[in-house]
Order: structure tokens, then C-alpha cells, then sequence
């Protein structure tokens, strides 16, 4: 934002009582310190070392590898189901479409273990869908890199979702009507006109969701276990490493964080509904 | 203050002398010195130990009205970081000398700390044990499910130290964060065996079956005891120490599973 933009707003809007201010600044210290104090105490000598050991590069592999899967998972499950949801709200099913948005945005406010347990006791050896599945097709998820994957989409399917409904909520729907109006299918419609219409949301979805992959912990361990190699991502190496090498996992958390940092900074404004640029 | 509270405890000694002389001079003794005895102590504990300092504390508590025991359970190492980092605690149990060691080179031991019970390894099994577990050598076969501890926490440690006596290599599925983790992939039945501790799979009931091996002679693990030197009520914190350690503690401890060292 230019000055002169900062400027004609406040022109028109009137500012926080200055009362406000301290607290705003206390609550940005509150984010920021521990952030700080990573940086304080990080080992930056030993760094390259650290970071260098074969078991931490496996686990970035390992890491980046699900985490991506899991982002692609979000997009073919997601996309549908948000736009089924900007669907229902249109036709006037305000119960279904609420209730539905509940559903999904569950895996937000849970803790990640429970979201883990839930997983186990669905897809477990002795799980709802687990136990048949197991018996039938002798096939058996957990401990494997597929349950990590699994479990990095349950939470973050609805970081995609949200992103999307917001974006497709916020579009010009008359483009769609038109397409229709001039003959197009349904899927061509969708195909051409709404999906490329979001696409800022998808992207920011996407990366969000990225993001959240990237940094499960609870539904993983609990879930998929922790395998070097197998299951063992970059959160679970770091929890481990804080048990006899705190250095190690300062190391960790560092990288972590960083990551997380340059997604959310490249995103910007594009969290809110894809309607900024 | 101190003062007065010896002076109250000192005339409750000769009130319960006078009123109890019939009785056998052993039990009249713990109960005329608890009178002595007031304040809080705050004992963290390796969380293994759960079950039966909950039990300890409240019997520690009847014998000792003027004292409250605050227990504070969790992974021996958290623990050890919470004490050094400076949280307030009068008593420390940990579940390996390890642990028990960053305390006592933080300076934060008041005196040489004591093993007061010790663990060991057994085999957990799901109940009926559907895979078939017959001994250590089942670890290694690639088609069971098996979880292990992760080799940085102590559970870990010990099945290592196993393994490595009895020449196996195992074949794990999961490195699991800590034994309880280990247990209630079991208790779940995901997976065919976990090496865990023996009172872990007594507290697990029937859910779990044990199976001893006589490899785990070889990694017995010990548990420290310490008062710490911040404590402000050092003399209940010993006699808590010394309840643990006497008679009363050796027949709960005993129960859960734990040996006298």
C-alpha cells in the first residue's frame, strides 16, 4: 500500500482508540518472541551439520513428498466439495449447506491426536473400514506412507475448501449463467469458466493446505506411526530430537518455521477469499 | 512460624504418646513424628509411576494430616527440563539415571539421588495373541506389525540394549514417541507385539497379554529418587522419599510390577 493510499484512508476511516494500540503492540510481541527466541538460541554454527545428517534430509523427503500428495488429494477432493457447497447455499438449503460447512471445518478445531484416533479406529487393522479391508484385500494402512498422507489431507482438506468456497462465493457468477445461456454443459462450464474464475483461491487453498501437510504432527503419530523412512516426517523427527539433542531440534523447528513464514508471506492478501490481488 | 508448628506438633506428640501408650512402639512412632510434619510437597514424577504414587500419596496423606502432596506426572525428560528451567518441586522420581543426571548437574539435587525401584522389558501382546508371539526372535520377522520405542526416549534406549545382547536386528513398524504410545498401539490391536515395560502391561488389564523374556535380564532399568534444593518444605519431602521407599511403597510399587532394585 502506497502512502498517499495510507493517507486518503485515513481520511475516511476513523482509527483504534489509541488505548487500543499497546495492546495490539503487546499482542505482536506475543506472536513474535517465541519466534525470536527460536532465532536467539538456534545453533547456527552447527546448522549445516544438523541439517545435513542423512536422517533429517530423509525425513524432508519424506516430508515434502506426503505433504504434496496430500495437496493434491485436497485439490481433487476439495474443489467439488466447495463448489457442491456454494451450490447448496444458492438452491436455499441453509440447513445442509450449514451443516455440511460444520463437517468440514471440524479437522480445524480438533486436536490433531483426536483427528489420529478417529483415523485409526476407521481405518485401523481393527477399524470400521480397516478390519474388512485387511480381510478382504489383505491390506492394511496404518505404519505406511499412505496413512501419512491420509492423515495430513483430513487436516488440511478444509483450509483448501474454505479458500475455494470463499473465492467461488466472491466470483462473478453470471459468467457461469452465460456459459449456459450459450449452450456449454455443465463439467464444460465448470471446466472453463469457474474453475479458471478462481483459480487465486485454488492457489492460496492449495498452499495453505500445503502448509498445514507440512507441519502435522498429532493425526501422523497417532495415525501412521513414525518410521524412519516410512512415516517419520519432519515434525515427528523434531519432537524426537527435543528428547536428547535439543539442538537438533531447534535446528528443526527452524527450518519448520521458515517454511511455513515464506509460504504465508508469499500468500499475502490472498487468504481472504481470493477477492485481494 | 516453623517454630510454633514444631511446638504444636511437639504437644500432639505427647497428647497421642499419652493417649496410644498400648500400642506397639512402631506404628506410634511414624504417627507422633508425622505431627511434626506440615506443608506441601510437590512431587514430579516419570509417569510410569503414575498409578501407584497416586496411591502412596494419599496414604502418605492419611498418616500425615498437615501435609498435601501435589503429583505432577509426565516423560521423565519433560520433566527434568521443567525442574532445571526452574518450575517449583520439592520431589523428583525419574524413570532412567539419565534423566535424573540433568537435574543433579543443574545443581538441583539435594544429595545423591537413590534407586528406589527398578523396571523391566516384556512383551506386549494384543489379547489372545493374534500374531502369534512366542519370544524376542518375532521381532525381527518382516511380516508381523511390531512397535518399538524410538531409540531417544528410555524405553527405546533399553530395547535397543536388548536386541543388541540377544544378536537380533529387529523389523519395526513404528518408533513410537513414548511406551504408553507403544502400549495403546497394542491395546488397539494394530499391531501383532510392542516391547514395553511390565507395569505398563499389568495396568493394561486384559487387554494386553505379557510375555516374559529372558533377554530383558540385560537392560533393567532403574528409578531414581531426589529431593530437590529449592524445596521449602525439605523435611515432609524426605519423609515422603522415605514412605516411598519403606514398606507401604514396596507393596504398591510392588503390585504395579516394579522390583526392588
Amino acid at each position: 500500500m502506497s502512502r498517499e493510499h495510507r493517507a486518503a484512508l485515513r481520511t475516511e476511516r476513523v482509527g483504534p482508540p489509541r488505548a487500543l494500540v499497546p495492546l495490539a503492540v503487546v499482542a505482536v510481541l506475543f506472536l513474535v518472541l517465541p519466534l525470536v527466541a527460536l532465532l536467539v538460541r538456534a545453533p547456527w554454527a552447527d546448522l549445516g551439520t544438523i541439517l545435513g545428517q542423512p536422517a533429517v534430509a530423509e525425513s524432508l523427503g519424506l516430508s515434502l513428498l506426503s505433504a504434496g500428495s496430500a495437496t493434491v488429494l485436497c485439490i481433487i477432493l476439495g474443489i467439488p466439495l466447495a463448489w457442491c457447497l456454494v451450490a447448496l447455499s444458492d438452491a436455499g438449503h441453509d440447513a445442509w449447506h450449514r451443516v455440511i460447512r460444520a463437517f468440514v471445518l471440524v479437522p480445524l478445531v480438533l486436536p490433531p491426536v483426536v483427528g489420529g484416533v478417529a483415523l485409526l479406529l476407521l481405518l485401523g487393522r481393527r477399524g470400521l473400514l480397516g478390519a474388512p479391508l485387511a480381510e478382504v484385500a489383505g491390506v492394511t494402512i496404518p505404519f505406511t506412507t499412505v496413512a501419512v498422507v491420509i492423515a495430513q489431507t483430513f487436516v488440511a482438506l478444509p483450509f483448501l475448501v474454505m479458500a475455494v468456497e470463499g473465492a467461488l462465493a466472491g466470483a462473478d457468477r453470471r459468467l457461469d449463467d452465460a456459459a449456459a445461456t450459450l449452450g456449454a454443459s455443465r463439467w464444460y462450464t465448470f471446466r472453463r469458466v469457474t474453475v479458471p474464475l478462481v483459480a487465486p483461491g485454488i492457489v492460496a487453498g492449495a498452499v495453505l493446505a500445503f502448509a498445514r501437510a507440512l507441519g502435522e504432527f498429532g493425526a501422523t503419530i497417532t495415525f501412521a506411526g513414525s518410521l524412519p523412512g516410512v512415516t517419520r516426517t519432519m515434525p515427528i523427527t523434531a519432537y524426537l530430537a527435543m528428547q536428547n539433542d535439543p539442538d537438533a531440534a531447534i535446528a528443526l523447528s527452524l527450518l519448520l518455521m521458515l517454511v511455513s513464514i515464506v509460504i504465508l508471506v508469499a500468500l499475502r492478501g490472498r487468504w481472504v477469499g481470493g477477492s485481494a490481488s | 512460624m516453623r517454630k510454633s508448628i514444631i511446638a504444636v506438633g511437639a504437644a500432639a506428640l505427647l497428647l497421642l504418646t499419652g493417649c496410644q501408650s498400648a500400642e506397639p512402639a512402631a506404628t506410634t512412632a511414624p504417627t507422633a513424628t508425622a505431627d511434626a510434619l506440615s506443608g506441601e510437597v510437590i512431587v514430579f514424577a516419570a509417569a510410569s509411576l503414575t498409578g501407584s504414587f497416586e496411591e502412596l500419596a494419599a496414604d502418605f496423606e492419611a498418616e500425615h494430616p498437615g501435609v498435601t502432596v501435589t503429583l505432577n506426572f509426565g516423560g521423565s525428560s519433560a520433566l527434568a527440563e521443567q525442574i532445571t528451567s526452574g518450575a517449583p518441586a520439592d520431589v523428583f522420581a525419574a524413570a532412567s539415571p539419565a534423566t535424573m543426571q540433568t537435574v543433579v548437574d543443574a545443581g538441583d539435587a539435594a544429595g545423591e539421588p537413590e534407586v528406589f525401584v527398578t523396571n523391566m522389558l516384556e512383551i506386549a501382546v494384543p489379547a489372545g495373541n493374534p500374531g502369534g508371539v512366542e519370544g524376542l526372535t518375532d521381532f525381527t520377522d518382516e511380516s508381523r506389525t511390531i512397535a518399538l520405542c524410538a531409540p531417544e526416549v528410555p524405553c527405546g534406549a533399553a530395547s535397543e540394549k536388548v536386541f543388541a545382547a540377544a544378536g537380533l536386528t529387529p523389523a519395526p513398524d513404528t518408533l513410537e514417541q513414548d511406551v504408553k504410545a507403544a502400549l495403546t498401539k497394542v491395546r488397539l490391536g494394530e499391531v501383532d507385539a510392542a516391547l514395553v515395560y511390565r507395569t505398563d502391561v499389568l495396568a493394561a488389564g486384559d487387554e494386553v497379554e505379557g510375555i516374559e523374556f529372558a533377554e530383558a535380564e540385560g537392560a533393567i532399568n532403574d528409578y531414581p529418587i531426589v529431593r530437590l534444593t529449592e524445596s521449602p518444605t525439605p523435611d515432609a519431602a524426605d519423609a515422603f522419599i522415605a514412605f516411598v521407599r519403606g514398606e507401604r511403597g514396596a507393596e504398591v510399587l510392588g503390585a504395579a510390577g516394579f522390583s526392588a532394585p
